[in-house]
C-alpha cells in the first residue's frame, strides 16, 4: 500500500456526478453583492471516483471490525450492527427535530425507556440524555454543581478536586465551569491519597471528580470514606462514567455516594465510535441536583410522552445542543440495552473483568511489569515498560507502533502520567481468549526484537501505509488544507 | 482463564469492591431480546413517527442524500474506528479529515477549519469562547447577538459561556434583520451575525462586517454551509471578512434524525488557530519523506493542557464529518451550487403560491434564501397541528414563542426535494384548512 492522492488531486474542472446534480435554480432575485464570486475548492469527480477514493481511505484504518483494539478507557467492544439498523429506520432518520411531541410518540417512548434504564444502571434519581459526549456530560455536571451551590447561597466554593491521574477533560471541564482545579495525590496502591484529600477539602470545595474504577485501573476501595469526607465539607461528588463497563450490574455509582455522573454510551453501551464521534454522555443525578438537569427530557402525562423544558425545570442549567443532542446514538444505546437485558449487563462487567485479569496475569507471567501488581485488574489494567525503556532503550511508544505491524491497535499510551512508560490495556468483554493470547505473543516477540535490534523496534511501524510521522513538522509547518501543491 | 489468574470464580475478581457498597439491583431491567425482537419493537415505534412532506427548516433541512454517502460512511473501517491517536493506523480517517478541512475552509472563504464540534448550537458557544480568548485586548466580555440569530443556538451558547463572565447582548431584529445602529453598546468584544438569518433573510453582511471591524470587535458568522455554494463566503464579507465561521453541517449529507447526531463546523482566519477548540489534522511526512497525516496543534487540547486547554472537547462528530466529506465529494461544485439554487427557487415558488391564496403574506421584505416568514390569516398553531394530524405534513414553524409580534407567522422552507406538485398540494391544503379554521 502507499499513500493515496487527495481527492482534489484527482479532480478535473467540469466533471460531475450527473445523477446527483439537480437542475440549476434561478438566483436572479438575489442582490449580486451577496453572491459568491470566489472559486470553490470542492472535488469535481465522478461518483465512482468518489466511491473508490473513500473505499481506499477506509482500508487504511484500523477498526474494531477489523482489529483487536485494546485502547484503555475507550471500551472498544463490538458495536452490534442490529443497533445501527434499528436506529436507521425511516421513521427515526427522517424525523424533523421540531416535530411536535404528539407526532413523535415513538421516539419519545424510546427516550423514556432509555432514561429509565439508565436510572437503574446508575442507581440515580433522574437522567437527562442531552449531552453529546462524555466531556459535555462533565460540563453539564459541573454546571449543575455550581447551580446547586449558588442556589444554596454559597458563592465561596470555587475549587474542584481531581486526582492527579484524572482524565484531562476533568480539569478542562472545571475551567469551563469557572472553577479552579486542585489536584489530589494518588497513593502507591493506586487509590486516592486520603490524607491529601483531607488536607485539600474545605469550604472552598465545590466538588470532586472521580472515576471508579479509577484512571489507575483499580477499584477505589475507600470510596464511601471519600464520599463522607467531601460531603462533610459541603462538596458534591462527580462520577466520570468512562469506566462504568467494569461495574455494570455489580454496583451502582448512586450507591457509592456520588451526586452526579455522566455515562459514555459510546463506551459502555457499544455505540460506534465513528473515527472520533458521535458519542453521547447522558447525565444522571440524585434528587439534590434534579432541578438543574439540562433540558429537554422526556416525561409522561396521562399516557402521553411529553418534552420537559424550562417550564417544568425553571432552574435548569439550560440547553447544551440546538435540539435533542445525539438522538440517533441514544436509540442505538437503547437497542443495545434491550439486546443485553438484565443478565447480559452483568455479563458485560464479568467478562470484561475476566478478560482484563487474564491478560494481566499472562503478561505478568511473560515478564512484563504490572503497575499495581498487588491489585486486581478491573476491566482494564496498567503495565509499565519502564524496565524495557531503561534496559533496551525501547519505549512504550515504540512498542505501541510495533504492535500495529502485528495487526493490533496499540493500547492507550502514557496515560495516566504518573505511571512511567505505561500502557493502559482494556481488552473488553467481546474478545476471545485466542485474541488475548495473540496479544501476549506479540508483546513477547517485540521484546525479543528489541533485545536483538532495538533500532528496528524504534523505527516501527514497518508494514503500515506510512512510517512514523513527523509530528514536530506537522505542528511547525502548518499544512491544514490542500492548496494545490504537493507537500 | 480463571486458573491462570489464580481464582476459583469470576466473583472473586470483584473482591476489592467493599461489601459496604450494596449489590446493584437490576430487577427493573427486562430480560434480553434477540436482535429480531429488538428490531421489531423499535420498528413499530419508528413507524408511528413517519410523516410525509416537510416544509419545516429552522436549522434542520430535508435534503437528498446520495445512496453512496452512508453506504460508504458505515463501512466498519470508518464506523468502528476511534479518534486517530495512532496516526499510522488511521491514515484513512486522517486524510479524510484533511480533505474535510479543505472543503469547509473553502466554503467559508477562511484559512482553516477544525475536524468538527458537536453541533451548530454548541459550536456557537465554542466560537464565542474562542473569540474572547483571541481578542484579549478588548476591554470587556460583551458579545453582541445581532438580530435573528437562531434562538436555539443562542440559548445553547449561553449555557456554555455564562460561567466565564461573558455577557450576551441581544440586539432585536429591525424588520427581520440586524441593524447595528440599534446596538446599545459601542465597544463589543465580539459580534455574532447569521447569514441567511433565522428568518431566512439575507443580512447586509458587508456593512455589518465593517461596523464590527471599526470597533475592533471580532466577527462570528453563523452560516448554513450549503448556502455558501452560492452566497458570499464569510471570509470575504466587508473589507476584512469574518474572523470565525460556525454552523451545523446537517445540510451536507446528514439525515435530520431528530437533530442529531449532526456536526458543527468551525473555521477561522489563521491568526486565531491556536485558540481553536477540538481536533485539527495536519499534513506532514513520514520517516521516508512520504506524505502522511496526523493530529496536530495538540498543545491546545485537554489531554495535554488540562485546565488550560481551549476546551474540554475530545470526542466530536467524526462519522458525520465522514458522511459530509463524501457528500461534498459526490456533489462537487455543480451539485452543491445547483442544490442550493434549487432550494431558493422552490422556496420562492412556495411563497408565491401561498401569497396567491390571499391568506399569507411575507412578513419582511429583505431578500430571503430558502426559508421565509409568512404572516397568515388564521391560527398558525391550529394550522400546523391539523396539517400533521390530517395530512402528515410539517407545515412550518409557528414563530409566536420566539417573538410575540410574530404570533401569526410561520417560518417555511422548501428544499430541492419538494416538487411543484407537492408544493401545489400543500398550498391547496393550507388554503382549505385556514378557510375552514
Amino acid at each position: 500500500m502507499s499513500t493515496i492522492p487527495t481527492i482534489f488531486d484527482t479532480s478535473k474542472p467540469g466533471r460531475l456526478a450527473g445523477g446527483q446534480t439537480p437542475k440549476e435554480g434561478d438566483l436572479t432575485g438575489l442582490p449580486n453583492e451577496l453572491l459568491r464570486e470566489s472559486k470553490l475548492v470542492l472535488p469535481e469527480v465522478s461518483e465512482l471516483q468518489a466511491v473508490r477514493h473513500f473505499t481506499k481511505l477506509s482500508q487504511q484504518n484500523f477498526s474494531i471490525d477489523g482489529n483487536f483494539y485494546p485502547l484503555g478507557s475507550c471500551t472498544m467492544k463490538y458495536n452490534p450492527r442490529g443497533a445501527h439498523r434499528a436506529a436507521s429506520q425511516p421513521g427515526f432518520l427522517n424525523r424533523h427535530p421540531l416535530t411536535p411531541a404528539f407526532a413523535s410518540q415513538g421516539l419519545l417512548s424510546c427516550f423514556w425507556d432509555l432514561q429509565e434504564t439508565l436510572k437503574t444502571v446508575t442507581g440515580m434519581e433522574a437522567v437527562s440524555l442531552v449531552p453529546m459526549a462524555g466531556a459535555q456530560g462533565e460540563l453539564a455536571g459541573g454546571l449543575m454543581i455550581r447551580a446547586y451551590h449558588e442556589d444554596c447561597g454559597d458563592f465561596e466554593r470555587d475549587e474542584i478536586l481531581v486526582p492527579t491521574a484524572a482524565h484531562g477533560t476533568n480539569p478542562a471541564t472545571a475551567t469551563m465551569c469557572g472553577y479552579k482545579t486542585r489536584e489530589i495525590g494518588v497513593a502507591a496502591d493506586g487509590d486516592v491519597d486520603i490524607e491529601d484529600l483531607k488536607r485539600m477539602v474545605g469550604p472552598k470545595t465545590a466538588g470532586i471528580m472521580l472515576t471508579n474504577p479509577s484512571t489507575c485501573a483499580v477499584f477505589e476501595r475507600r470510596i464511601l470514606e471519600i464520599a463522607d469526607i467531601v460531603h462533610d465539607a459541603g462538596g458534591l461528588l462527580y462520577y466520570d462514567g468512562a469506566n462504568l463497563n467494569a461495574i455494570l450490574g455489580k454496583v451502582c455509582p448512586g450507591d457509592m455516594g456520588f451526586d452526579v455522573l455522566h455515562l459514555n454510551l459510546h463506551k459502555t453501551f457499544a455505540t460506534p465510535h465513528g473515527g472520533g464521534g458521535p458519542g453521547a454522555g447522558p447525565v444522571a443525578v440524585n434528587s439534590l441536583l434534579q432541578p438543574y438537569l439540562p433540558i429537554p427530557m422526556v416525561g409522561k402525562l396521562d399516557d402521553q410522552y411529553i418534552w420537559l423544558d424550562e417550564n417544568y425545570f425553571p432552574l435548569t442549567i439550560g440547553k447544551l445542543a440546538a435540539f435533542m443532542g445525539n438522538a440517533g446514538i441514544l436509540i442505538r444505546a437503547l437497542a443495545y440495552a434491550l439486546m443485553l437485558g438484565r443478565e447480559g449487563m452483568v455479563r458485560v462487567a464479568e467478562y470484561a473483568t475476566l478478560n482484563a485479569n487474564y491478560l494481566a496475569a499472562e503478561l505478568s507471567k511473560a515478564g512484563f511489569q504490572l503497575a499495581y501488581p498487588t491489585r486486581r485488574a478491573t476491566h482494564e489494567f496498567l503495565i509499565t515498560l519502564n524496565r524495557e525503556a531503561k534496559d533496551l532503550g525501547v519505549r512504550a511508544l515504540d512498542f505501541a507502533k510495533r504492535l500495529l505491524d502485528f495487526d493490533m491497535h496499540a493500547p492507550t499510551t502514557y496515560f495516566p502520567l504518573l505511571v512511567p512508560e505505561c500502557f493502559l490495556i482494556e481488552p473488553t468483554e467481546t474478545e476471545t481468549k485466542a485474541v488475548l493470547d495473540e496479544f501476549v505473543s506479540a508483546m513477547c516477540k517485540i521484546r525479543e526484537e528489541a533485545q536483538e535490534n532495538a533500532d528496528y523496534v524504534k523505527q516501527a511501524p514497518h508494514n503500515q501505509v506510512v512510517r512514523r510521522l513527523d509530528e514536530v513538522r506537522a505542528a511547525r509547518e502548518l499544512d491544514l488544507s490542500w492548496s494545490g501543491t504537493e507537500g | 482463564m480463571l486458573q491462570s489468574i489464580g481464582v476459583k470464580n469470576i466473583d472473586e475478581l470483584f473482591d476489592e469492591i467493599p461489601g459496604s457498597v450494596p449489590v446493584a439491583n437490576f430487577r427493573a431491567i427486562e430480560n434480553s431480546l434477540t436482535e429480531m425482537d429488538m428490531v421489531y419493537r423499535l420498528a413499530e415505534r419508528a413507524k408511528r413517527d413517519e410523516l410525509g412532506s416537510c416544509f419545516l427548516g429552522a436549522g434542520s433541512y430535508d435534503h437528498h442524500i446520495p445512496a453512496a454517502v452512508w453506504d460508504l460512511a458505515t463501512r466498519g473501517e470508518f464506523l468502528t474506528a476511534y479518534t486517530p491517536y495512532q496516526a499510522e493506523a488511521s491514515q484513512g480517517t486522517l486524510q479524510l479529515l484533511y480533505e474535510f478541512q479543505t472543503m469547509m475552509a473553502s466554503l467559508a472563504g477562511l484559512d482553516v477549519a477544525n475536524a468538527s464540534v458537536y453541533d451548530g448550537g454548541s459550536g456557537l458557544g465554542e466560537a464565542i469562547l474562542m473569540a474572547v480568548r483571541s481578542n484579549r485586548s478588548a476591554g470587556n466580555r460583551k458579545i453582541v447577538i445581532g438580530g435573528a440569530v437562531n434562538p436555539f443556538y443562542v440559548k445553547t451558547a449561553n449555557t456554555l459561556v455564562v460561567n466565564q463572565g461573558i455577557e450576551l447582548v441581544h440586539v432585536p431584529h429591525e424588520n427581520g434583520v440586524f441593524d447595528p445602529k440599534q446596538c446599545p453598546i459601542d465597544d463589543p468584544n465580539v459580534v455574532v451575525v447569521q447569514q441567511p438569518n433565522f428568518f431566512g433573510l439575507l443580512e447586509n453582511v458587508d456593512a455589518i462586517s465593517n461596523w464590527a471591524a471599526e470597533r475592533n470587535a471580532l466577527l462570528i458568522a453563523v452560516v448554513n454551509p450549503l448556502t455558501l455554494a452560492v452566497l458570499k463566503p464569510p471570509g470575504e464579507w466587508g473589507d476584512s471578512g469574518a474572523d470565525i465561521c460556525i454552523g451545523d453541517g446537517q445540510p451536507l449529507g446528514v439525515p435530520m434524525a431528530s437533530g442529531g447526531p449532526s456536526f458543527g463546523f468551525l473555521c477561522s482566519k489563521m491568526k486565531h488557530v491556536r485558540q481553536m477548540p477540538g481536533r485539527i489534522v495536519g499534513r506532514t511526512v513520514d520517516a521516508n519523506g512520504a506524505i502522511g497525516y496526523t493530529l496536530t496543534l495538540q498543545a491546545r487540547e485537554q489531554h495535554i493542557r488540562r485546565a488550560k486547554a481551549t476546551s474540554n472537547i475530545c470526542t466530536n462528530q467524526g462519522l458525520l464529518v465522514t458522511a459530509a466529506t463524501i457528500y461534498m465529494s459526490i456533489m462537487g461544485v455543480s451539485g452543491l451550487r445547483n442544490t442550493a439554487s434549487r432550494c431558493h427557487e422552490n422556496t420562492r415558488y412556495l411563497v408565491a403560491q401561498l401569497e396567491a391564496t390571499g391568506r399569507a403574506q411575507r412578513a419582511f421584505h429583505s431578500p430571503y434564501f430558502h426559508e421565509c416568514v409568512l404572516r397568515c390569516v388564521g391560527d398558525v398553531g391550529a394550522l400546523t397541528k391539523t396539517m400533521i394530524t390530517e395530512h402528515g405534513i410539517l407545515a412550518g414553524l409557528p414563530l409566536g414563542e420566539f417573538d410575540e409580534s410574530l404570533d401569526d407567522c410561520l417560518l417555511l422552507c422548501a428544499t430541492e426535494r419538494r416538487t411543484h406538485e407537492e408544493i401545489d398540494h400543500f398550498v391547496e391544503l393550507f388554503n382549505r384548512t385556514l378557510k375552514e379554521g
